[in-house]
């Protein structure tokens, strides 16, 4: 049925790829990941080939954005967290790029499944462990140890931090993908009102201008959405990071 | 409660209503205690919207400090919708996990309602844990500096 709106989360394999029983088709999704990194690349590169002194509008973009993640970055890590300032900025412009995709009609938008976020938020939880590990060795177990704890609840509260910091990666990832789904489902439902209203004469027509609108303000919103979950996604990213970098502050 | 109803009489510009609601009061009676049982009892009211001035004051001048070192068009705009998404995602993922966590430690010791129990109860703790300090983060966005504080709590 056309006014389905789950239909547009399906997935459907462009190529069947086999391989030892695994499925490692290339679908949808993953032709709309190439296409998220191919856009993301493309504009970075060629807005910035240039490299003009005074920055065109677009090459003023996107130093902007440089400028945005690294600042933002700095702001939270210190300047040591800058050496994981490439794997930010990929996250960032990727779930920007991803999100703002999704927005186009017809278009599949891949953070609204949520194996693809779990996916990034696991690497950002993997970075984090692994690294702080690397640095501080088993100092970075001090993590869970927060200073002026009485002696007794010692065992108690770093049960609980253990389960904090094991709940990061499930709120990062189910975050960003119940924003999208939830904004599709909404945009889907409310321009499904305005058909089947329409389909009742005059008075269904008149009466479909209520969702028309609805449906305008909740595109506006949903830009709001995009840009603000990549920016949710790259500050926590950013936090967590420090506390790799900085585990016993 | 007296005082109340004495203010709806007079405040009422229907003389039978005022009666009526008077009238179960003992009109006679009230008018004579009424102030002399009303005195500690404004006083307390008094005392009470005091405080409740004062906590408005001290709330908004923290809402002001917040939103100078934050973003404030990033904390006032149509964001109350994401903000409450990305709390209660908090909270739940909490309570997932430590459920999660109790169930696989009962399958590994075999303890069968133990671990859940005592570790979704762990998980409402870090869920309450991941909520709040996910609001302080969102007030003192300027700073950034989670782990400092986090040691103070």
């Amino acid at each position: 049925m056309a006014n389905d709106p789950i239909h547009q989360f399906q997935i459907a394999k462009l190529i069947p790829i086999e391989i030892g029983g695994m499925d490692f088709s290339f679908t949808n999704s993953s032709a709309f990941m190439v296409a998220t990194v191919a856009v993301s690349g493309a504009f970075l590169y060629l807005t910035t080939s240039s490299r003009g002194l005074v920055p065109s509008r677009l090459q003023s973009l996107s130093e902007m954005s440089y400028e945005f993640v690294a600042n933002m970055l700095r702001d939270a890590a210190g300047s040591h967290g800058m050496k994981f300032f490439p794997m930010v900025f990929s996250l960032f412009m990727f779930v920007l790029v991803a999100n703002l995709l999704g927005l186009f009609p017809y278009f599949f938008t891949v953070t609204s499944h949520i194996i693809v976020t779990f996916a990034l938020a696991l690497l950002v939880i993997g970075t984090v462990i692994v690294y702080g590990f690397m640095k501080h060795g088993f100092g970075f177990l001090k993590l869970f140890v927060p200073q002026g704890v009485p002696g007794i609840l010692v065992p108690l509260v770093v049960l609980i931090e253990v389960i904090s910091f094991l709940s990061r990666p499930i709120s990062l990832s189910v975050r960003l993908f119940a924003n999208m789904l939830a904004g599709h489902i909404t945009l889907k439902v409310f321009a499904g009102f305005v058909t089947s209203l329409s389909a009742f004469g005059a008075v269904g027509v008149f009466g479909a201008i209520l969702p028309l609108i609805m449906t305008v303000a909740i595109t506006a919103l949903e830009f709001l959405v995009a840009f603000l979950q990549a920016y949710v996604f790259a500050v926590l990213t950013c936090m967590y990071l420090n506390d790799a970098l900085h585990p016993s502050h | 409660m007296l005082p109340a109803t004495l203010k709806r009489t007079d405040t009422s510009s229907r003389p039978g209503e005022g009666v009526a609601v008077a009238g179960e009061k003992k009109p006679g009676k009230a008018g004579r205690t009424g102030p002399g049982s009303g005195d500690p009892q404004h006083a307390a009211d008094d005392e009470l919207e005091r405080r409740r001035q004062r906590l408005e004051a001290s709330l908004a001048a923290r809402g002001r400090g917040e939103g100078d070192t934050g973003n404030a068009a990033r904390s006032s705009g149509a964001v109350g919708y994401g903000q409450a998404l990305r709390l209660s995602s908090e909270f739940i993922a909490g309570v997932a996990v430590g459920a999660g966590l109790g169930w696989f430690i009962d399958r590994l010791a075999g303890t069968s309602p133990w671990g859940l129990i005592v570790f979704l109860l762990l998980g409402f703790a870090a869920g309450v844990l991941n909520v709040m300090r996910s609001a302080g983060k969102i007030a003192d966005a300027g700073a950034r500096v989670p782990t400092p504080d986090r040691r103070e709590d």
